[in-house]
């Protein structure tokens, strides 16, 4: 059983550029994920304003009782989340792996173009090595 | 979880992969001397390097802010001084100096102690017009515009050019802001 149930990239106006899901719990059609992904990009700005405290740069962390839903912002605008089982540890420092991927395997390759959807086998590859649960606890470098 | 602690510039200048200098520095030449022989004005080779060099800068600001673990930077002066200090250092392992502010503290330039794009290049009396590091100016720009700061580069003085140090200059044109909405109903 897969602690991540699926990944999201969205672009800065808020496309959905990359979806990945694990696992089969959670799985969504084209239509929905894009529609997750345009949602949370709108929840995420919302709640930028509704913060009481200044400098608050919108929700890293969703806990529900059946999924947490942990999301990382580039200070260039591009949104990360992965949706996982609740309770997932170490959901923080893999999304900064993975944006570390997205700047070494789909924006070094010359043929990506920017903010449109990523099609880059080197990054699904390195991608899934990340992804393998047991790697997850060795990423804390 | 705490945020991951910033890096220095040298230490990732270490941990990453790097070509060999002389190999980087004759392709960029042959870059430049392709662009001479193909676009054949001077004026031309300028804005063409420098528009390689707003592409390249869209793209390595994710890369500096991935591998750098920099936080968001609070003004125009500590953007200056990071790019100087960790962005020279971990792209072109040189290290950079920021010096003459202008009073509102949005102009300021950028110092090039040691430049490893020119290691062999005289520039012959035909090309006396060309900003041979143009695509540094236009990394900069990119990359500032990719967090939202318009900025303006040009060189003020090029050793190639008979001056005796490598400088930029920064000019902040405007910030723009991250805030939605965006107004896009004006």
């Amino acid at each position: 059983m897969a602690a991540i149930c699926s990944l999201y990239i969205i672009n800065k106006s808020g496309g959905l550029i990359y979806y990945k899901d694990y696992g089969s719990g959670g799985r969504m059609d084209t239509n929905d994920s894009l529609r997750v992904a345009s949602l949370w990009h709108s929840m995420h700005a919302i709640s930028q304003q509704l913060s009481p405290t200044t400098g608050c740069y919108g929700i890293e962390l969703l806990e529900a009782d059946t999924f947490d839903l942990h999301c990382f912002q580039s200070l260039t605008g591009t949104k990360f989340f992965v949706v996982c089982e609740p309770g997932t540890q170490q959901m923080e420092s893999l999304l900064k792996v993975i944006y570390e991927l997205y700047t070494d395997y789909v924006l070094k390759n010359p043929f990506y173009e920017m903010e449109m959807p990523i099609r880059c086998e080197l990054f699904d590859i390195n991608l899934s090595q990340v992804v393998q649960k047991d790697r997850v606890v060795l990423l804390g470098r | 979880m705490a945020p991951a602690d910033p890096r220095s510039g040298d230490a990732i200048f270490a941990n990453v992969e790097r070509v060999n200098a002389e190999l980087f520095t004759l392709t960029y030449g042959a870059t430049v001397r392709q662009l001479l022989t193909d676009l054949e004005e001077v004026e031309e080779v300028n804005k063409q390097l420098d528009q390689m060099g707003y592409n390249i800068g869209i793209r390595l600001i994710d890369e500096f802010l991935a591998k750098s673990n920099v936080a968001r930077c609070v003004d125009f002066k500590e953007t200056a001084e990071m790019i100087a200090k960790v962005g020279f250092k971990m792209f072109l392992g040189v290290t950079a100096t920021v010096t003459n502010w202008d009073a509102n503290d949005t102009c300021c330039s950028i110092m090039l102690e040691d430049n490893p794009l020119v290691d062999f290049v005289e520039l012959p009396d035909t090309c006396q017009g060309l900003y041979y590091c143009n695509i540094l100016s236009g990394v900069i720009r990119g990359a500032l515009e990719m967090v939202s700061m318009k900025t303006e580069v040009t060189w003020l003085r090029d050793v190639l050019r008979g001056d005796d140090a490598y400088e930029m200059q920064v000019k902040l044109l405007k910030q723009v802001p991250e805030e939605y909405p965006y107004k896009d109903d004006e």
